[in-house]
């Protein structure tokens, strides 16, 4: 497994790219620690693909260099790279037994065949396959041909990483959750350089030790999954993640508070202090619908709002709340009571978040 | 409209993929069909459409036989999963096109067309093909077309599915108000819990071709039928822990013992299958009257705003619940909390017995 380090890398599939809007993938130094497990993820477009064939080596880069363990690879091939892949689609022998599936990237490259044995017992006890081992690939469900493509992914421990890219696309929702348990079980056990490019958040979150949200290009913010719910560092990360995502509203900055159409919101004292002196740009004030607290006016702190709906999610329960003329969402228990007529919304300073012109200043 | 399904059912060679059913839905009322792949909505929709024959039964449109007649004779939308549309009209005559087979004039057209387009937030597309949209805008488009043709039933089948999560939870909560005019009678197939409970109106449950509930969402959800019911109603699945009723205590299967509340008191002593919605067990001791059960971690699923902790308990699986996103490693200890105020009681064949009391939601868009 390896040390995975960008530096100064980018690429644009224009001759001459000018402008930040010319890059598919924007100019990005960063070092991605061996035996962890990564996620890219956002929408459509945002880069994530570019990035994942820069870093199995199907796409050479137009700018900046990719290292292996300090090594330049920048330009080398996905088998001189010494990478596994898995792919949205099983990508398997129909007419050779799973045990030979699983068998076939190890005795390929000459192992011996009692480690072929062994480490093929290994991967389809983790992956539950082991039933199944003698059985012919064709004759199995959707679902246990991609675990026999993970299987195939997983099975040589001398790769320097292993990539997935939207591996569960095919599996039933109902048996997602199995899978992404393995996934993670197997990551924890044999410390695996993994890294995972999806466009759904449960997927990411639930994998990986890291997550890297992609927007437009850019490495929006490179966190773990509590970082990136508790601290957005841009507001497209505060919308992505999380069902509903952040409330956002445009404000205005006191001394020591936000004005959203003139009413005082107070602000953590670090974004007092890393906003002073700054003048210009797009001030927004940012909080996620789970800190938002509901309550009846006349509480100290309080805004008086109009409750507008409230909707029973089955888990929690969701009221939409209007501000003058900001709808926010705020998320309550099951058992919490709305109050119909006086009630009023606290922000805590301590989740209160204040961006300019999309960025996190405090 | 109002569709009447009396005894239908279908079978294809010898393989029964819907069960004889009946259901009535009323003029102008939402209806989700919740079940999971392969439970029969689909099979169902195409019924009720004239896209396929029953195999037995009879389906009624405001009273009027219509089991024999073709969806072209019938006062019927639909939207597909994938999104079809023309590829060669544009998306002002893709959704003009129903309006011009009904032979309206062109002032009329227009006026509906704009109407709808603007509806679904794609009038700056009227002139785009299909092709040049997001796979949102394409499906906004055929949503339009269905809507426009002012059909008396108008079937959606999971018309979200293939749209990213993002747009799905945007395209969801709008869904909700232009379905609110209450002139169509709606059908609304998905197999999502989540999506049944925010569209709300009325839920039909299907299982494995069998209907298994049909009644307002916010009931069904709350005081399910059957065991299998809540199932299929709950996401993450329903903890079921087998257990034994005496006339103080429910006592599980692994050792943990719960007070009666007073929803579950004063019922008849003996074996019986308790079930917990992975919200009523929370890592956090929320009040004393809460009862621990602890386990080791099997995974941290993570959504976004909550997270579900699954822990090896025993011999079986639990589901808890906790508010906000937080990672356990895989195999450490945890204490989780069970609610006994708010757990189901189902007879050892499935059958509800006592359901958690539950005020209906009053406040739903109050204003």
């Amino acid at each position: 497994m390896a040390t995975i380090q960008f530096d100064n890398l980018g690429h644009s599939y224009h001759p001459h790219p000018s402008k930040p809007e010319d890059y598919a993938l924007r100019r990005l130094s960063q070092e991605w620690e061996d035996g962890k497990a990564y996620a890219l993820l956002g929408p459509s477009g945002c880069g994530k693909s570019t990035l994942l064939n820069i870093i199995s080596g199907l796409l050479v880069p137009s700018e900046g260099r990719v290292l292996f363990d300090g090594l330049d690879v920048t330009r080398c091939t996905p088998e001189e790279r010494n990478i596994a892949q898995v792919f949205q689609f099983p990508v398997i022998y129909d007419t050779m037994t799973v045990y030979e599936n699983l068998a076939f990237p190890l005795r390929n490259r000459k192992v011996p065949a009692a480690d072929v044995d062994r480490r093929v017992r290994q991967v389809a006890e983790a992956l539950d396959l082991t039933a199944d081992l003698k059985k012919r690939a064709q004759r199995l469900t959707p679902d246990a041909k991609q675990k026999i493509s993970m299987g195939r992914g997983l099975v040589r421990s001398d790769v320097a990483a292993i990539l997935f890219d939207e591996p569960l696309t095919v599996i039933d929702p109902h048996t997602k959750w199995i899978l992404r348990r393995k996934l993670r079980q197997i990551h924890e056990e044999y410390r695996l350089t993994m890294i995972y490019v999806t466009h759904d958040q449960v997927e990411a979150l639930t994998f990986a030790d890291k997550v890297a949200v992609m927007y437009e290009g850019a490495m929006v913010q490179l966190g773990t999954p509590q970082e990136l719910f508790e601290n957005p560092e841009h507001t497209f990360v505060g919308y992505f993640i999380g069902s509903p995502g952040i409330n956002l509203m445009p404000c205005t900055l006191g001394n020591d508070h936000a004005l959203v159409d003139g009413i005082a919101i107070p602000l953590p004292d670090r974004a007092v202090s890393s906003a002073g002196g700054r003048v210009g740009g797009k001030f927004e004030l940012g909080i996620r619908p789970e800190f938002l607290e509901l309550t009846r006016s006349g509480t100290a702190g309080a805004i008086p709002v109009q409750v507008t709906g409230v909707d029973d999610l089955g888990t929690s329960k969701l009221a939409t709340v209007r501000l003058n003329n900001h709808t926010l969402k705020v998320r309550l228990s099951e058992e919490q009571e709305i109050p119909a007529l006086d009630a009023a919304i606290r922000f805590p300073t301590r989740w209160t978040k204040l961006y300019r012109d999309s960025h996190l200043i405090g | 409209m109002t569709l009447t399904l009396e005894g239908v059912a279908k079978r294809v060679g010898a393989e029964q993929h819907l069960h004889p059913l009946s259901l009535e839905l009323q003029p102008g009322s939402f209806n989700v069909l919740l079940g999971r792949t392969l439970a029969g909505k689909t099979t169902l929709m195409r019924l009720m459409a004239g896209l396929d024959a029953p195999s037995a039964g009879r389906v009624l449109e405001n009273g009027k036989d219509v089991t024999g007649t073709s969806v072209r004779h019938r006062d019927v939308a639909m939207v597909y999963q994938q999104f079809i549309n023309y590829p060669a009209m544009t998306v002002f005559e893709n959704i003009a096109s129903p309006l011009r087979r009904q032979g309206k004039d062109k002032g009329e057209i227009d006026a509906k067309v704009r109407r709808t387009a603007a509806m679904l937030r794609i009038t700056p597309y009227l002139d785009r093909l299909p092709a040049e949209l997001s796979g949102g805008q394409q499906q906004r488009c055929a949503i339009a077309r269905a809507l426009v043709k002012g059909a008396g039933l108008l079937l959606l089948d999971e018309p979200l599915v293939n749209l990213d999560y993002k747009l799905r939870e945007e395209l969801r909560a709008e869904l909700r108000e232009i379905f609110a005019d209450g002139k169509t009678t709606v059908v609304y197939a998905t197999t999502e819990p989540q999506e049944a409970l925010i569209l709300g109106g009325n839920v039909t449950v299907l299982h494995e071709g069998r209907m298994l509930q049909a009644g307002a969402t916010g009931d069904v959800f709350h005081t399910p039928a059957s065991l299998e019911c809540a199932q299929v109603f709950s996401d993450p699945p329903m903890n079921v822990v087998d257990a034994i009723l005496t006339n103080d205590r429910v006592a599980l299967s692994d050792g943990t013992s719960l007070p009666l509340s007073a929803h579950d008191r004063n019922l008849p002593a003996g074996p019986c299958k308790v079930g917990i919605r992975a919200n009523h067990l929370t890592v956090l001791r929320r009040s004393e009257r809460l009862v621990p059960v602890k386990g080791k971690v099997a995974l941290s699923e993570i959504s976004g705003s909550e997270t579900f902790v699954h822990l090896r308990h025993g011999d079986t699986t639990l589901i808890a619940r906790e508010e906000g996103v937080h990672s356990h490693p895989i195999g450490s200890d945890i204490q989780v909390y069970a609610d006994p105020d708010r757990i189901f009681v189902f007879s050892s064949v499935g059958k509800l017995v006592a359901a958690p009391n539950w005020r209906r939601g009053a406040l739903r868009n109050i204003a």
